[in-house]
């Protein structure tokens, strides 16, 4: 190859011709004259540590494929493990939309040139608005774990307040990300997060130990709805009162896509939501798929100037009933006022937030009703069947959406074991929890959403009676 | 006909100079309402499975397992609307957006609007990558977890760095990764009480400046001298020792190599501190200068720039964090590692400063990634670096003939990928700045230009970027562009001023909704309570 000129279907100008045209045109004998800017100290002396070329496009596609063949994927086996991530049906519209070129490629363009990707966002931001019961949606960043820290941070700085509460039992891996956020203790500028308890029969948290933990120094109180563990919180509305009563924001968690039968944080009182979109039209892509959110109710214009994300408004035109959008109060991201911004912004998940507009419109409320409903139903009916297995239990509440726990102790086998086995029958178990929460003892976070069906529940609960025995 | 093509891409250009072959365009103009506002109470966009007879005979009413206040009451106020008008919707939204593989996006510089390829599409889109679960068991995720070593190995060997992490959602995250590493290595040394300040330069990227402050330091920024370098003297008399670290660019926006950098770094690493660069865009410097050669501790790539992924309207994106065997121990759990000819995440990292994005990372941008840097080699990826740092060039030599435009700093020095040009000059003779311009540019079919991040330190910027990806003939096309907008600012201004002509909507109005809180509506919901209601 090295005698052969180096022509790239991707890089035009590669014809030697071309390049020729141009330097004749700068009065060049070659690029290297250009790279004199870079001093021969700093120059790179060796060659890049790469494979060669694979060059044609056939060949390319094989290699990478080959690749990922070697993964076994949720359509390979069937999945019942959410913890963060679920598996629910993709409508083929909502991929068809935003495998657009236009939309694939599109990045930081005007109002005008960009303007259908600006109607999209804000058309995401008002029907998540009317999931969630409420007026101010921002533009969604990373995951969950992300906004959930970002909104602490919120909280610091609309209540001057450096503490927030949050349930013991929260996502540990959010939790991580959190605390990433919200720096070491012992930073002046930090936000020190500390715990209340959960009820170990329920799932819920314990609205005793809230209460007795709770005082004026917090900035908040953090709940999550459906919990990490699955349960559907019963006491948002008092989680509510109770952070209030103190001058505490309340901070709802949630999962949009249980918003068709759940009470939305808004109709609960909450001050400011966060979750993932991950449920509403993306695949899981290994985690890729998440996107996080925060919302808040907008009566108070502090929410909007301490919001962390972008803020996106409808505008108006020239020309009487035509609609644009905007962004608002730009000032206060890092784009805006770079190191005296509220937090950072940068390329986001935009793709996502369009993805999740087409899902919202198509599903549509009876839809999301419908969706919620045979995931609780379908959820329990795995529960039923997976609790008459010897030695199998489940624990905590029945009020849970799609997720449950499942103790293995009576079969005397680890979750680990048993989730290897279950793969030799092509099934995914449940999340294992037995190091993240040892007190439930050998048990798995199981997951069952509308995806599967009857037959596949089946299928899972005879194979887990088999590698259980 | 016997014209060479040599000749032929002289004659295109001649052309294109001269102002003859502008894309006549029309943007779409759908007039299209909100989505909120269409569709029919009972229509459905697409029927969900309902549980089987079994099922309920078995379980019972599903909302008997909603404790009692936790039920919805009003339905959601979402659209109720068939799946056909709803796929018309979107599509005529995607017609009204100018996405790079339509335009010419050379507009958007410090972005690298590089050609994804379709191949890596189809790639990310089959099953075996997008419905591939987080927490499936690493034995059943061996191919996309061998993606994520090698290409990490590509990386490190690009950047000269000893260790990797893929895991930050995008550029800033990956910025942000830094600032907390940095943090953590100074925690342990016991030193972050008597260490808070990170320092950067004004054309670095803001996030190199506002990620530093939410890990909790002070931010220095650092202006830059007559030369438009970053001034050496104010940045050692910055360093003291409460120094974190340097967050810094090159080159910077500008588009100038700091022919000096080896010496801040120097600077940095006597007073103790770290040295971290922004290699986001590191489309001009592939194969031909590496961070590590510098002296830095630290960088980062884009992988939706530099790499190829696409930027998807903002994201998902990816961040490639890369750092010295002294700083890995620090890196995000879970590392992707390989032990003979298995690959793992490692999460048994005790020093690692925890996570900073849930379950893996963004990894279709890795995919893609991979797949391009396979595609090219090493010869190809210096390919890439001199083919973008020509194209710059030679895009530098049309402009720089256009009436009004300068190229402020380091006069008789060449750019390497990108530049931030002005157009204070246009704006004094004609009333026609930057702003104008760039709303009237999209008129023929040419992404609006960036014109620079804030505060605007150049008046009156832009700054393109033909990176590799762009014809001579694209080149040309956006030369003269620029060159119209120019000559048409000269002799009718107020149509400059007046601009866009030819896109979907005219000029923005309700700029108070902006800022103020009577007025802002950011979503449908606010906009129907607050401002519909009141006329
Ligand atoms: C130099 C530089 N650094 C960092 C970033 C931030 O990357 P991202 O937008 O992915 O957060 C960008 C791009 O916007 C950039 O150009």
């Amino acid at each position: 190859m090295a005698d052969k000129p180096f022509i790239h279907p991707y890089i035009p100008n590669s014809v030697p011709a071309t390049k020729q045209a141009m330097l004749d045109e700068l009065g060049l004998s070659s690029v290297e004259e250009i790279y004199a800017e870079i001093p021969d100290r700093l120059r790179c002396k060796v060659p890049l540590d790469i494979p060669p070329a694979i060059l044609a496009e056939r060949d390319l596609r094989r290699h990478v494929q080959g690749l990922l063949d070697k993964n076994a994927s949720c359509v390979d086996y069937l999945n019942f493990c959410g913890a963060g991530c679920w598996q629910h049906h993709v409508p083929s519209i909502v991929d068809e939309v935003i495998n657009r070129a236009e939309f694939v490629s599109a990045y930081c363009g005007g109002d005008y040139s960009d303007l259908g990707k600006y109607l999209a966002r804000f058309e995401f931001n008002s029907m998540l608005g009317e999931l969630l019961d409420f007026d101010g949606v921002a533009n969604p960043i990373y995951d969950w774990g992300d906004v959930a820290g970002r909104s602490f941070r919120m909280a610091r700085r609309i209540t001057g307040r450096d503490k927030v509460l949050v349930p013991s039992h929260m996502s540990p891996m959010r939790l991580m990300e959190a605390r990433t956020l919200c720096q070491p203790e012992a930073m002046a500028g930090s936000t020190k997060i500390r715990f209340y308890e959960w009820d170990r029969e329920t799932g819920m948290v314990d609205l005793d130990d809230l209460r007795g933990r709770l005082d004026d120094s917090f900035a908040a109180v953090y709940w999550e709805s459906p919990g990490y563990l699955g349960t559907i919180e019963a006491h948002g509305a008092e989680i509510v009162k109770i952070a209030h009563e103190h001058g505490a924001l309340a901070i709802a968690g949630v999962d949009p896509i249980t918003l068709g039968v759940l009470a939305p944080p808004g109709a609960l009182g909450a001050d400011i939501a966060c979750g993932d979109i991950q449920g509403l039209g993306m695949h899981m892509h290994a985690g890729g798929g998440c996107s996080g959110f925060i919302a808040f109710k907008d009566d108070d214009p502090v929410f909007a100037q301490e919001c962390p994300l972008e803020l996106y408004t409808v505008m108006e035109t020239a020309t009487p009933g035509q609609y644009a959008v905007a962004e608002a109060l730009a000032e206060r991201t890092s784009y805006g006022a770079r190191d005296q911004g509220k937090d950072w912004v940068g390329t986001a998940s935009g793709l996502w937030t369009i993805a999740a507009a087409v899902y919202m419109a198509v599903m549509g409320p009876q839809g999301l009703k419908e969706l919620g409903e045979t995931c609780i139903a379908r959820s329990h009916y795995a529960a039923k069947l997976l609790g008459e297995i010897p030695g199998v239990q489940i624990r905590l509440s029945p009020s849970y959406f799609m997720e449950f726990v499942v103790e293995f102790d009576g079969t005397g086998k680890t979750v680990a074991e048993i989730n290897k086995k279950l793969l030799g029958h092509q099934i995914f178990g449940g999340k294992d929890l037995s190091a993240e929460f040892p007190e439930l003892g050998q048990s798995a976070l199981y997951c069952v959403t509308e995806y599967y069906d009857q037959a596949d529940i089946e299928t899972l609960a005879a194979a887990v009676k088999v590698v259980t025995a | 006909m016997s014209e060479t093509p040599h000749e032929k891409v002289a004659r295109l250009g001649r052309l294109r100079r001269e102002g003859g072959v502008l894309h006549d365009y029309r943007a779409p103009r759908w007039d299209e309402p909100f989505i909120m506002e269409q569709g029919l109470p009972g229509e459905r966009g697409v029927l969900v499975p309902l549980a089987e007879d079994d099922v309920t005979a078995a379980v019972g009413e599903a909302a008997d397992y909603i404790p009692e206040g936790m039920r919805r009451g009003a339905a959601p106020d979402l659209p109720e609307m068939s799946q056909y008008q709803v796929l018309r919707h979107y599509l005529r939204y995607s017609q009204m957006t100018l996405g790079m593989d339509l335009g010419s996006d050379i507009s958007e510089g410090t972005c690298t609007m590089k050609y994804s390829p379709k191949m890596h599409e189809e790639l990310i889109r089959g099953h075996k990558s997008a419905d591939v679960h987080p927490w499936q068991d690493e034995e059943t995720m061996q191919g996309l977890l061998e993606i994520v070593y090698e290409t990490g190995q590509y990386l490190k060997s690009i950047s000269g760095m000893d260790a990797f992490t893929l895991q930050p959602g995008g550029g800033s995250h990956a910025v942000f990764t830094n600032a907390c590493v940095m943090r953590r290595y100074f925690e342990a040394k016991g030193e972050l009480d008597q260490r808070d300040e990170m320092i950067t330069t004004i054309f670095s990227h803001p996030c190199d400046a506002a990620t530093p402050m939410v890990a909790g330091f002070k931010v220095i920024t650092v202006m830059p001298d007559e030369n438009g370098y970053p001034d050496l003297e104010a940045f050692q008399a910055a360093v003291s020792e409460k120094t974190v670290g340097c967050m810094i660019t090159n080159p910077e926006d500008t588009g100038i190599y700091n022919p000096q950098i080896d010496k801040y770094v120097e600077v940095l690493h006597d007073a103790g501190a770290l040295a971290f660069t922004d290699q986001a865009n590191a489309n001009g410097i592939l194969g031909y200068a590496r961070a590590r050669d510098a002296g830095f501790d630290a960088c980062h790539f884009n992988l939706h720039k530099t790499f190829s992924s696409p930027h998807g309207c903002e994201g998902p994106a990816t961040g490639a964090y890369l750092c010295t065997d002294e700083l890995a121990r620090y890196l995000p759990v879970p590392m992707v590692t390989r032990v003979g000819d298995a690959y793992h995440l490692d999460y048994d990292r005790p020093e690692s400063i925890g996570r900073v994005r849930g379950f893996l990372g963004t990894w279709m941008g890795v995919i893609r990634a991979y797949a391009w840097i396979r595609n090219l080699g090493p010869e190809g990826l210096k390919e890439v670096a001199e083919i973008s740092v020509l194209n710059n060039n030679y895009l530098d030599n049309l402009l720089m003939a256009v009436k009004g435009v300068s190229r402020p700093y380091a006069e008789g020095h060449r750019r390497l990928d990108q530049v931030r040009y002005s157009l204070e000059q246009l704006k004094e003779d004609t009333g026609v700045g930057t702003e104008a311009l760039r709303d009237r540019m999209v008129d023929f079919g040419i992404q609006s230009f960036w014109m620079s991040h804030h505060p605007w330190v150049v008046p009156e910027p832009f700054t393109p970027e033909p990176c590799e990806t762009y014809s001579k003939d694209d080149l040309d096309e956006w030369a003269a562009v620029i060159k119209k907008g120019s000559d048409e600012a000269y002799a009718d201004a107020q149509f400059v001023l007046d601009s866009p002509h030819a896109q979907p909507i005219d000029q923005l109005r309700r700029i108070e909704a902006m800022e103020d809180p009577k007025e802002w509506a950011f979503t449908w919901r606010a906009y129907k309570k607050k401002i519909l209601r009141r006329t």
